[in-house]
């Protein structure tokens, strides 16, 4: 709270981006973060282009081969390489983590801005609809939503970013809540700045932080989400591969082919923590306490 | 802060309201019949109509609602399609399994959770933090159900330590009980234990810049009572203000982890319920979940108020 | 002190158990039952539960004969529409209420009345029930009904307390009181159905297991892992993928055998059929003749399944042989195609969101590719599966048949117009004056005649196409004896027996 008080130049004018890259630049952590995510995004962009087989080819004679010269990783339950499959699914996990928390970010903000700037009766029925929210497990919002909208990976998307919304609505209002009151505001405000120029100028560059923040650790929330939808069977699918669908098929392979299950949950673990770190250092960087 | 607590009481009237309205429009939004679920492979259209005409189904929904706040708030929460069983015994049956679970869980969650995160401060930027920290990460970062997955076929299958699955209620075979609990609560604990270690560490961090903590060294206190008599007392209560607000994490993780060790918990209980259209079952507990919700967070938000009594003007 | 406390106790307990140590089985289960109120369930699990818990008026045997159980002997008169039973007699109750005539008359007419019964269906060519001496039981039917008999080897003829049944109406399900012979203890919704030996059961020699717990457990992998940890004694539904496990494990047994019902194809050609392969007959024709059944079959039960194309197994007496297993033949159905005017045909085919229905689908897309359709899958809840396919909104599904013991339960409520089962949403006059033929006739030889004919037309409009009949697969430990499988999937306990 102290250290937001010391801030006495809008914080959007300050020189806050480059010392934040520094920092982040700084932070080993937030970097194996970066180079993971890359890695998979690129993984995921050049998928097409990539010497691999298709990922639906299924070769009947080949059916749960473990990894080989062949199948570096191994093939699965109808014979199909599962390495391709891992590449192509990187694209299915990223979009899902990514897109969700698009979601999320695009419908909870706005209504969090709503909520925090004009207060009054707008800011309760938000606020009582956003705790409702809250109140139910997320991962059981997200169940209801995904079937009543049918498994798929557009819905699921969908699902957890409506139930990830919420946070969203509360963060942002929270922060508005503490930048409203601060004299910057307050002066443009009795200059009499519209409220849009207020909220562009000096709301939104405050907020943005720890929306970045709380994105980029949702995102990894998200992207195990999408993976429980699909291992309850309302997210992928098939033949389009998926991490979580991948482990959905593999779960009855356990003991035949443990391969199956071992690559996917590793991807995930992998992706999840990228994400993780990234947030991490992130938080660590644009906090203005440790300046 | 009596005014307070009344004043949060009140609040959560509406919220509950609002729950209550979008779960039982569930009801409407979900695709598939209930009653025709319920109904069997033989799906005889005698028994499909008499099943609608029993539970109401043919009325309008706003009817149905009507009715069943009314009888909610007279303590009924309606009868199970599936088992023909009152919602509010099914859910006390349920109870007791989901919280040993989450009390197991939290228990483990402590006891790694706080000392790993205290150790992390007090030795921050050492290869312990360091250490530590990627410990944490690693639990939130994997997949629940894949732990769970991988420990029944480490644990159960290959070693034989443990048994895969199952539930003995605790009272009957304390031993067993445990025994059965054991991996479900590592697997839901795990995740709890790094958040515990990531809070414990940052609270801790923070009391130890305080001024009152650099004058106590100053003083020449010795560095293990400054950090478990001074820092600690003082960090314990954003603790469990954070804890409380855990409960959510708890119980959505309880559901996926119920379902792989087949627990009969609350979380196996809605899961079900929600696949099979079993609307009774799925309004009763997501109404008791929120309930229990909205009280831990009542309990977080008085800390947070006893905590910060600048706060209290801010409400 | 503590001691001194539980010693009446303990000796109590002495003086109820046996000698020797109680053996007790424990049974994992692929669900949990729903009411154990034979009117009221519907779950198969319910049906094994009552295996060792209700005694039906009669049972069915390993090779699907009508075999006795608390009827003796029955006979057919008045040209098939008299039924009448000569029942056990010295047969009790668990709760001592002797079983007699009255009680069957009693049971069997709560099943046709009791506003939630589930059973009014079956017993609806049934027109009434009533004792004709002490022990024997006279049914009259409405019109000739032969699919009686194997009504009354299932729920319809589970026999329950009458005492109970009056005392505690819909709610009998909660505390079940029956004749089989093990009754009921305890029961935890979701999590275990305790029964124990039943001391006055008529053939309680027969049993040599003093009590049984039955587990619901729906992961397969999870069951497997139970019983290989010794948690379980036996396991019903393993995955035909960890079939091969199973047998190389020295500790387990493996039984098996191919069940009563079918895993079939349905294409919607109904009224709100708008898609080519719901309205031309050769499309459908083209689709089956491009599934490798084999092929298909052997990759997703690993050859626990066999190939079929009929509602009757090839192994079943029922099954036409005039239409034996088709090889598959891309060439012929790329012809038919083109003779029905298409180069590709696009299909929409509804699927349920299981692992393993889906990996049969995505072998049967892979098929039916080469022949020129162009299949897309939509996966959902198996809820909204069964209300899409009921309403007639989908193109073309799939679904799976449990099995019955008599041919009719496996073919007549899926092809009769406006029939319950009938998703397929197919009407032919003549087909349904050939089913009905086949449920009046007494002769074997004249039903069989009957289900030839109709299958005759049913392949060549073919709104159905069948793919194969999987096998019910039991696991136990090499302690456990005696078990024969029946195709029914029930778990018959009578001669059952556990080494210490």
């Amino acid at each position: 709270m102290t250290a937001l008080d010391q801030v006495d130049i809008p914080p959007g004018e300050q020189r806050a981006p480059s010392r934040a890259w520094r920092k982040l630049k700084a932070n080993r952590g937030a970097l194996v973060g970066l180079f993971i995510i890359a890695f998979f995004t690129l993984l995921a962009v050049l998928a097409p282009l990539l010497p691999i087989p298709d990922p639906n080819a299924t070769s009947w004679s080949a059916i749960r081969k473990a990894p080989s010269a062949l199948n570096w990783l191994g093939t699965d339950d109808l014979g199909r390489d599962i390495l391709s499959r891992m590449i192509w699914g990187a694209q299915a996990s990223l979009l899902a983590g990514v897109v969700s928390v698009g979601i999320a970010v695009a419908i909870g903000v706005p209504f969090g801005l709503i909520s925090g700037y004009f207060g009054g009766w707008t800011d309760q029925i938000i606020s009582r609809v956003t705790e409702a929210f809250l109140a139910m497990p997320f991962l059981i919002t997200a169940i209801a939503l995904a079937a009543f909208l049918g498994p798929s990976l557009t819905n699921a998307m969908i699902a957890i970013g409506l139930s990830a919304m919420p946070v969203f609505i509360r963060l942002t209002r929270g922060q508005v809540l503490s930048v409203k009151t601060e004299d910057y505001v307050e002066g443009a405000r009795s200059i009499g700045l519209r409220h849009s120029s207020i909220i562009r100028r000096y709301i939104l560059p405050n907020v943005f932080a720890p929306i970045l923040v709380q994105a980029t650790l949702t995102i990894a929330t998200a992207i195990i989400a999408e993976a429980s939808l699909s291992f309850l069977g309302l997210g992928q699918q098939p033949p389009a591969p998926s991490w979580g669908s991948m482990l959905n098929v593999a779960k009855n392979y356990l003991s035949q082919a443990p391969w199956m299950a071992l690559w996917p949950g590793i991807a995930i673990f992998l992706v999840v923590i990228g994400f993780n770190l990234l947030g991490d250092g992130l938080r660590d960087a644009l906090d203005p306490r440790e300046a | 802060m009596y005014s307070y607590i009344g004043k949060r009481v009140l609040v959560a009237i509406p919220t509950l309201l609002i729950i209550s309205i979008f779960v039982f429009s569930l009801q409407k939004l979900l695709p598939g019949d209930p009653v025709l679920a319920l109904a069997g492979e033989d799906r005889d259209p005698q028994t499909i109509e008499y099943l609608r005409e029993k539970y109401h189904l043919n009325d309008p929904v706003p009817v149905q609602y009507i009715r069943w706040v009314g009888s909610a708030l007279q303590g009924d929460l309606g009868i199970s399609l599936k088992t023909n069983q009152p919602v509010l015994k099914l859910i006390g049956d349920k109870l007791p399994v989901t919280i040993q679970l989450a009390v197991m869980s939290i228990a483990f969650a402590f006891v790694i959770g706080i000392p790993m995160g205290i150790l992390a401060a007090v030795k921050k930027n050492t290869a312990l933090d360091y250490i530590a920290n990627v410990v944490a990460l690693s639990g939130l970062s994997i997949p629940n159900f894949w732990l769970g997955i991988m420990l029944i076929l480490l644990v159960s299958v290959k070693l034989g330590w443990l048994p895969a699955s199952g539930y003995q209620p605790f009272f009957d075979d304390p031993l067993r009980s445990i025994q059965t609990m054991l991996m479900p609560a590592f697997v839901l604990g795990n995740a709890l234990a790094a958040t515990l270690m990531r809070h414990t560490r940052s609270a801790m961090l923070s009391v130890l810049s305080a001024d009152y903590i650099r004058t106590a060294r100053a003083k020449g206190v010795s560095e293990w009572a400054v950090v478990l008599q001074h820092t600690f007392r003082n960090a314990v209560l954003p603790i469990v203000t954070l804890s409380a607000l855990l409960f959510g994490d708890l119980l959505a993780g309880a559901v996926l982890t119920e379902q792989i060790f087949t627990i009969p918990g609350f979380g196996k209980l809605i899961v079900d319920a929600v696949f099979t259209r079993d609307y009774a079952v799925v309004q009763g507990v997501v109404l008791c979940t929120a309930v229990g919700f909205i009280v831990m967070n009542l309990i977080a938000d008085v800390f947070y108020v006893l905590l910060n009594p600048r706060m209290r003007a801010a409400l | 002190m503590r001691t001194a406390k539980f010693l009446p106790a303990l000796v109590a307990g002495a003086l109820l158990a046996l000698p020797a140590a109680a053996t007790e089985l424990k049974i994992g289960l692929q669900d949990d039952a729903d009411m154990l109120d034979p009117a009221q369930s519907q779950t198969f699990v319910g049906r094994i539960v009552y295996t060792a818990l209700c005694d039906k008026l009669v049972d069915l045997s390993p090779d699907l004969k009508i075999v006795p159980q608390l009827a003796t002997e029955w006979a057919w008169s008045d040209g098939g529409k008299v039924l009448t039973m000569k029942l056990r007699e010295g047969v009790k109750f668990h709760d001592g209420t002797p079983f007699n005539a009255d009680a069957v008359v009693y049971d069997v007419t709560r099943s046709m009345t009791l506003p939630e019964s589930k059973r009014k269906s079956e017993l609806k060519s049934v027109e009434k029930v009533e004792a004709s001496g002490e022990y024997e039981v006279k049914f009259t039917l409405k019109s000739p009904d032969v699919t009686l008999l194997a009504t009354l080897s299932d729920r319809a003829g589970m026999m329950i307390s009458p005492t109970a049944a009056k005392a505690e109406g819909t709610n009998f399900g909660n505390k079940p009181v029956c004749s089989g012979p093990f009754k009921f203890v305890e029961r935890v919704q979701q999590d275990r159905i305790v029964l124990e030996k039943f001391q006055d059961y008529w053939n309680k020699d027969n049993i040599f297991i003093d009590k049984v717990t039955y587990l619901p457990i729906p992961d397969t992998t999870v069951r497997l892992a139970n019983l290989r940890a010794g948690d379980l004694d036996m396991i019903e539904r393993v995955a035909a993928s960890d079939a091969a496990a199973v047998k190389a494990d020295p500790n387990l047994t493996y039984q098996s055998v191919v069940n009563l019902g079918w895993l079939a194809i349905y294409f919607n050609v109904g009224d709100k059929a708008t898609t080519p392969i719901g309205k031309d007959k050769r499309l459908r024709q083209a689709f089956s003749l491009a599934i490798d059944r084999e092929a298909a079959n052997q990759i997703v039960y690993e050859g626990t399944s066999v190939a079929g194309d009929q509602p009757f197994s090839p192994q079943s007496p029922w099954f036409d042989k005039n239409f034996p297993v088709p090889a598959r033949d891309v060439e012929k159905a790329k012809a038919l195609v083109k003779e029905a005017g298409f180069d590709r045909v696009p299909v929409e085919m509804i699927v349920t969101n299981n692992p393993v229905t889906q990996q049969m689908m995505q072998i049967v897309q892979s098929m039916v590719a080469e022949a020129g359709f162009d299949v897309s899958l939509k996966a959902t809840e198996f809820t909204t599966l069964l209300d899409e396919m009921t309403a007639g909104n989908y193109q073309v599904g799939r679904s799976d048949w449990s099995g019955r013991a008599d041919p009719d339960g496996n073919i007549h409520q899926f092809l009769t117009c406006k029939a319950a089962l009938n998703d397929a949403k197919y009407c032919n006059p003549e087909v349904d004056k050939l089913l009905n033929a086949a449920r009046e006739s007494p002769d074997e030889a004249v039903r069989k005649q009957n289900y030839d004919a109709a299958m005759a037309i049913i392949q060549d409009d073919m709104p159905m196409t069948w793919i194969g009949h999987q096998s019910w697969i039991w696991a136990m430990n090499k302690k456990v004896t005696g078990f024969v499988p029946n195709p029914d999937g029930m778990i018959r306990l009578a001669g059952v027996k556990k080494a210490d």
